[in-house]
């Protein structure tokens, strides 16, 4: 029986100390990422490396290397590093756009195979789509729905390979597909998608073969057990192009290994931290090849390597041990950096000792996000890892059906609209009167958002429904899924963007007095707004109030809907760099924000409007109810480091507490950016003196000079705490 | 049931008192300091009117993160002490919740000075010069005021924390500052930290928007590696 959650309980070293025992990076470490480096300047300079002849699966290429004589951890997604290659079963469509916007062609050969000869994803949804999902695809009130790319937000228990060896696993998934002896349509499925998995569970046994491994047996040792654990990943990241390939909760796991290889006295600290290092250096160099479009919603090549470092087990013992710190210390060995998504299980119980380097790796790079253990441990147990950015999900026992998000603000201007759209003029939402009063009644505007709501969530989840069926079906996940129990739970993700443009908007109408500017057709296209109202952010309950009430009606609405193949419905506050897309195609909102301005990312406050400090701040999000959005509530905070203390011992004690109060008031999950604005100003104009500069957005960290530099103002715009 | 004027709050003062504070803004000062970064809270009749028992109630939503920070709550403003009354039934409010109390002042007040500082955990004393008429000159008032509260405050013992204003040409000179340490070596006891605060002139937009005279203006900000370099020699002949 696979377990290895028991082998961890069993087996690990939980640690109390400080971060005095960390080694620094190997010189083969430095000369390695230094070849890198160089790498990752060429392509910021002459762009992405495209393969245009090579359809993607686990053994289409042969091994590759950065350089054989550097390289402790070996293994690349082609021949190449920094190569993209074309996995089509999402959308060839998307993969001949992909490959000419890096001029190159698509061979004429394959683009006919996968229209005339094998479907596509992609194709299988547009036959399917409704012209209500069309409409509402169009105007920008759903969007980044993942009918045109991998859905992503599944993650493989990639320490099954170590732990078992790939013989055993493929022993059990037999032994599984035997076990299932009534036929009909759920276990046909089924037992087809467990002999998918075989199938993929033998290629990976090619893969390591392909680079000289025999991966059929456990790892015998340190090395060998991060090398399976990577080449399980690097075979998903080699046929599968999902927006999020998360790692899941790995790095307890290794040190079992690692420490063991130290007590028999074959492995030093710093070959320990050198396999960790190396390790990394690879999960730093994913890529995959994009769409113009894809790469404005998800700026800055993110891959979500998500892994999750701490938290607590059901004992009420820590789960940080030695290499939870080796995690981080690679952003000191190696620069900081967005990927891998290092994410820190945080609860009041941690070592004091880790709650402290972890606010010292912050103030230093800026890199890592925390999220709240105590309050994901009793809903996820204590072997979740965090898929993306801010999902918790069992490894190996849930996946998630990724639902990106929809436009709540724009939902709420069709309310007003009678469901014509502000900047299109099309007629989206049926059966929704306008409303035409001088200036806007709360509960009338309420009544109609309902509607509107209704029609929403119908069709989003529609839209879903959908996406997710046809992904299974033409994009199945082979590898990943091989990496999972029989059976497995659904999560049904959908997700809000512009929160507080709403809370806003209804704070302004229902307090002061907004008169809508219609144009000659009776469109609202502006607003006047007269009088002062209360914002969220600025922990009002008279405005934080409205903002929980709509995230709760949404999640009971959307629990009504019936789920494809028996998901459970979740919901996020999450936007990545949608804000600023979704905010262009947003025409005016009662609360004063203009057409076309971005909204805050996630649960953040709109910018500038929270006015009593950070904490107040802090405190509105905390109150979105996580039992209402399990999927997360991202929260994005940014301090100037002068205004975090004086000395450093105190900026430490300052951000642990910080970080403690937070999550004690129940805050899901916060970004942590040590920065100056100066500094950002200026690495907008020179970005080729801030190669590594690593600040957080909503939901992952990014490179800041591979943004736009549309988004790169809008991360400057933002409410940076500082004092006079 | 005691009413006050608030210009603002700020929830997560760092650099006001140790540890994580909710930092309160009070309406209303005396003095007219030439580098004043705050001109929109001289005024007593600006700000707006909140009572002491719902100021509170604001403050100890932050509990959790005074606990483990050392933090509390820090009055400061203009200068708390122009609302006494408002300041004692908020300060006992605190105390009576185990909440820490620092009072961020000039010193120069109302009075009923011993009655609130037996609320006061900690005082961070704004000194703003230890001779007559260069007082005068930076603030506009005598120092007699001023010397009124340092005289209960050394009767009271309160932990202290001086701070000064480092202003290019004014009071940045070496000569100033070993003054200024003997001074406060023979003055003050209790004297837990001397900061030097470098001017700045982030505040000089607010002047604008009042239509007050900027009387430094064109001066530009005190070089923050020599002010630290000032502070290394007025605490090692201070302590």
């Amino acid at each position: 029986m696979i377990n290895v959650k028991e082998f961890i309980d069993k087996n690990y070293t939980p640690y109390y100390g400080d971060d005095s025992f960390l080694a620094g990076p190997t010189e083969r470490t430095t000369a390695l990422w230094n070849k890198v480096l160089e790498l990752l300047k060429k392509e910021n300079q002459t762009g992405p490396i495209v393969d245009d002849k090579t359809l993607a699966s686990i053994t289409a290429y042969g091994p590759g290397y950065i350089d054989k004589d550097l390289e402790l951890i070996v293994g690349l997604q082609t021949d190449e590093p920094l190569k993209r290659t074309m996995m089509p079963f999402g959308g060839i469509r998307m993969v001949k756009k992909s490959v000419e916007l890096y001029g190159k062609k698509l061979d004429k050969n394959i683009e006919e195979f996968f229209t005339k000869y094998r479907k596509t994803h992609n194709d299988g949804v547009f036959d399917v789509y409704t012209q209500d999902i069309r409409n509402a695809r169009t105007t920008g009130l759903i969007t980044g729905l993942p009918d045109a790319y991998g859905r992503g937000r599944i993650i493989g228990d990639y320490r099954r390979v170590p732990l078992y060896g790939v013989d055993t696993l493929i022993e059990e998934k037999i032994k599984e597909k035997d076990s299932i002896t009534t036929i009909n349509e759920e276990t046909i499925r089924l037992r087809e998608e467990i002999s998918e998995q075989i199938k993929a569970l033998k290629e990976l046994k090619e893969l390591g073969n392909i680079y000289g491994f025999d991966l059929s047996r456990p790892a015998e040792n340190a090395k060998e057990a991060v090398q399976w654990l990577y080449l399980a990943y690097l075979a998903v990241v080699k046929e599968q192009n999902g927006a999020a390939m998360s790692l899941g909760r790995v790095s307890t796991f290794l040190d079992i290994y690692i420490e063991n290889d130290i007590k028999k006295g074959i492995l030093t600290e710093s070959e320990a931290q050198e396999l960790i290092d190396q390790f990394i250096i690879k999960l730093r160099i994913v890529r995959f090849l994009r769409t113009k479009e894809y790469d404005e919603l998800f700026s800055g090549d993110p891959v979500w390597v998500t892994e999750s470092i701490g938290g607590m087990n059901n004992n009420g013992e820590t789960l940080v041990t030695k290499t939870s710190y080796r995690f981080l210390n690679t952003l000191y060995n190696l620069g900081p950096a967005p990927e891998p998504n290092l994410t820190v299980l945080w609860s009041e119980k941690l070592p004091q000792n880790f709650k402290n380097f972890c606010a010292k790796v912050s103030i230093d790079t800026s890199s890592i996000q925390y999220e709240n253990d105590d309050l994901m441990r009793p809903k996820f147990g204590d072997d979740y890892g965090i898929a993306c950015c801010v999902s918790a999900m069992k490894i190996g026992k849930q996946m998630q059906f990724f639902g990106a998000r929809a436009n709540l603000a724009k939902a709420l201007l069709y309310a007003i609209n009678g469901g014509v759209d502000e900047k299109k003029f099309t007629h989206v939402i049926p059966n929704l009167d306008p409303i035409t009063d001088e200036i806007l009644d709360y509960d009338k505007v309420m009544a109609n958002y309902d509607k509107a709501m209704d029609w929403l969530v119908k069709t989003y989840v529609d839209a879903l429904n959908i996406i997710h069926y046809m992904h299974d079906k033409y994009n199945y996940e082979k590898l990943e899924m091989a990496l999972h129990d029989k059976d497995v739970e659904r999560i049904l993700a959908t997700g809000i963007a512009g929160l507080s443009v709403v809370a806003d908007s209804l704070s302004a109408i229902k307090y002061a007095k907004v008169r809508p500017i219609r144009n000659e057709e009776g469109i609202t296209v502006d607003f006047e707004i007269e009088g002062e109202f209360p914002k969220y952010g600025n922990d009002d309950d008279r405005v934080d109030s409205i903002a929980v009430e709509v995230v709760e009606k949404l999640m009971n609405k959307i629990r009504k809907q019936h789920p494809y193949r028996n998901a459970k419905f979740s919901q996020s506050i999450l936007t990545i760099t949608s804000n600023v897309v979704y905010g262009k195609k947003t025409g005016a909102t009662p609360d004063g924000r203009k057409a076309g301005e971005p909204f805050a990312p996630g649960a953040n406050p709109m910018h500038n409007r929270d006015t009593n400090g950070a904490l107040a701040s802090c405190l509105s999000v905390a109150k979105i109810p996580y039992d209402h959005c399990e999927d997360g509530i991202s929260y994005t905070f940014s301090i100037e480091p002068n205004s975090l203390g004086k000395e450093r011992e105190t900026k430490i004690n300052n951000l642990t507490s910080l970080l403690d109060g937070y999550f004690k008031n129940e805050g899901h999950h916060i970004n942590i950016n040590v920065l100056n604005r100066d500094m950002l100003l200026d690495a907008v104009e020179h970005p080729e003196l801030y190669p590594q500069l690593t600040v957080r957005v909503s939901g992952y960290a990014v490179n800041f000079i591979k943004l736009t530099r549309e988004q790169q103002l809008e991360v400057i715009s933002r409410t940076f705490h500082e004092k006079i | 049931m005691t009413k006050g004027r608030i210009h603002s709050i700020e929830t997560m003062g760092l650099v006001d008192g140790p540890g994580i504070r909710t930092v309160i803004f009070f309406q209303g000062c005396l003095l007219r300091c030439s580098y004043c970064h705050n001109p929109d809270t001289w005024n007593v009749s600006g700000g707006y009117e909140i009572d002491a028992k719902d100021l509170f109630k604001k403050v100890l939503r932050y509990k959790a993160f005074f606990e483990k920070s050392g933090g509390g709550v820090t009055c400061s403003g203009g200068d708390p002490l122009m609302q006494p009354a408002f300041l004692l039934e908020f300060f006992k409010l605190c105390k009576e919740n185990n909440i820490h109390t620092t009072l961020d002042t000039s010193g120069v007040g109302l009075g009923n000075y011993a009655e609130i500082l037996r609320y006061t955990d900690l005082v961070l004393l704004d000194v703003k010069h230890h001779e007559e008429d260069q007082y005068k000159k930076i603030t506009g008032r005598s120092m007699d005021s001023y010397k009124a509260f340092v005289e209960e405050l050394y009767k009271a013992n309160t932990p202290l924390w001086i701070r000064h204003v480092v202003v290019p040409g004014i009071t940045d000179d070496e000569e100033h500052i070993r003054s200024l340490s003997k001074y406060i070596k023979s003055t003050f006891k209790n004297v837990q930290k001397i900061e030097l605060l470098p001017y700045h002139t982030m505040g000089e937009e607010k002047y604008n928007k009042l239509g007050i005279d900027y009387r430094l203006k064109g001066l530009k900000p005190m070089d923050r590696d020599k002010c630290q370099e000032l502070e290394k020699i007025l605490y090692n002949n201070s302590i």
